[in-house]
């Protein structure tokens, strides 16, 4: 509803109406030159109606289409196509991260590049606290003032998100053997050789560029974790 | 896995509902976050979830019977540091008292 002052009253004047509509900086009413528009010929009916005195008229009314969906199917509204996402200022790659929930948590991590999907690609480096290349969600995430120059580092193009999702029917259908046999825990998942030479390609770029500055091993190695007396609003990360 | 456990969350204290002499706010409850005693030391906690871990009689199928209930920092509450959280369903009474878990999720830094 539009806003009114009082019912019947209108918030707006009719010019300050106008003034907001924009219709004042539309130039172009009629046809683009050079533009043909389509127009549909609707199949119409027209009937003389009577009037009685004032004699008959016609009213004219488009006809029901011969050919229509049984279905009612809904138009696509347009979708924006995705915009680069807002990541916020911290969060350079190269940047030392905390990971602060999930599997990972309390590990010190080298991110790598921020995906389109907003998610954050980061590596251990492997070899020095065993995190593999994976993606991890920024809101989780504590970037410290410790970074890397991986200005030099190049991340193949196919570590994107594409290359980290789940495949759609990860969980297989059990057999009827299986079922019976109920849930075997010790199933050991298999990373493929793929993703390994991915690892190493990656972390033997990173791990001279650390090994370079004193400690920084170390720092990686260690884990964070919030100790009597430290609170997290009083620290610097 | 370490040896030693990491901590990764403040601890904090339900001290009540949100109330006043004879009408209470079971939607919001009043945490006392340890180290914060000011307004201003606040600003880093709001917004950050919060988890009460309980234990419960029965045990559930993977053999624990800790129970969480989630909820996050909403907003300060007086001039003292302490702060109005909201759960996903509200803090039963038996929580007045009982140690909180602030993590430091979502996090801003």
């Amino acid at each position: 509803m539009p806003k009114q002052l009082a019912r019947g009253v209108p918030l707006l004047s009719r010019s300050a109406r106008y003034k907001k509509s924009g219709k004042w900086a539309v130039k172009h009413r009629g046809p683009v030159e050079g533009q043909v528009k389509k127009s549909k010929a609707v199949v119409t009916t027209k009937t003389e109606k009577k009037l009685g005195k004032k004699g008959t008229r016609t009213v004219v009314r488009p006809r029901s289409p011969r050919f229509y969906p049984t279905e009612h199917v809904p138009t696509k509204l347009y979708s924006r196509p995705p915009r680069p996402p807002k990541i916020r200022p911290s969060l350079v790659p190269g940047v030392v991260l905390i990971v602060l929930a999930g599997k990972l948590r309390g590990k010190r991590v080298v991110l790598l590049k921020v995906l389109p999907s907003g998610l954050l690609l980061i590596t251990g480096p492997y070899k020095i606290n065993g995190v593999p290349l994976r993606r991890v969600n920024p809101r989780y995430v504590i970037a410290t003032s410790t970074k890397i120059d991986v200005s030099a580092v190049e991340v193949p193009a196919q570590l994107n998100d594409e290359f980290f999702k789940k495949p759609a029917n990860s969980a297989p259908k059990k057999s009827q053997e299986e079922f019976f046999e109920g849930d075997k825990k010790d199933k050991k998942k298999e990373i493929s050789p793929e993703r390994k030479e991915l690892q190493k390609t990656v972390d033997n770029q990173i791990l001279p560029i650390i090994s370079n500055q004193e400690y920084l091993k170390e720092y990686l190695n260690a884990h964070f974790g919030l100790n009597k007396g430290e609170y997290p609003h009083l620290l610097k990360f | 896995m370490p040896s030693q456990p990491i901590r990764l969350y403040t601890k904090g204290v339900v001290l009540g509902y949100r109330r006043s002499k004879h009408l209470q706010y079971p939607q919001w409850t009043l945490v006392r976050i340890e180290g914060v005693k000011e307004k201003n030391d606040t600003q880093f906690y709001l917004g950050k979830k919060v988890a009460w871990v309980y234990r419960a009689g029965k045990k559930n199928k993977d053999g624990s019977n800790i129970k969480v209930m989630w909820g996050k920092v909403a907003t300060s509450h007086g001039n003292s540091g302490v702060v109005r959280c909201r759960f996903r369903h509200n803090l039963p009474p038996s929580a007045f008292g009982a140690t909180i878990r602030v993590m430091m999720y979502p996090s801003n830094i």
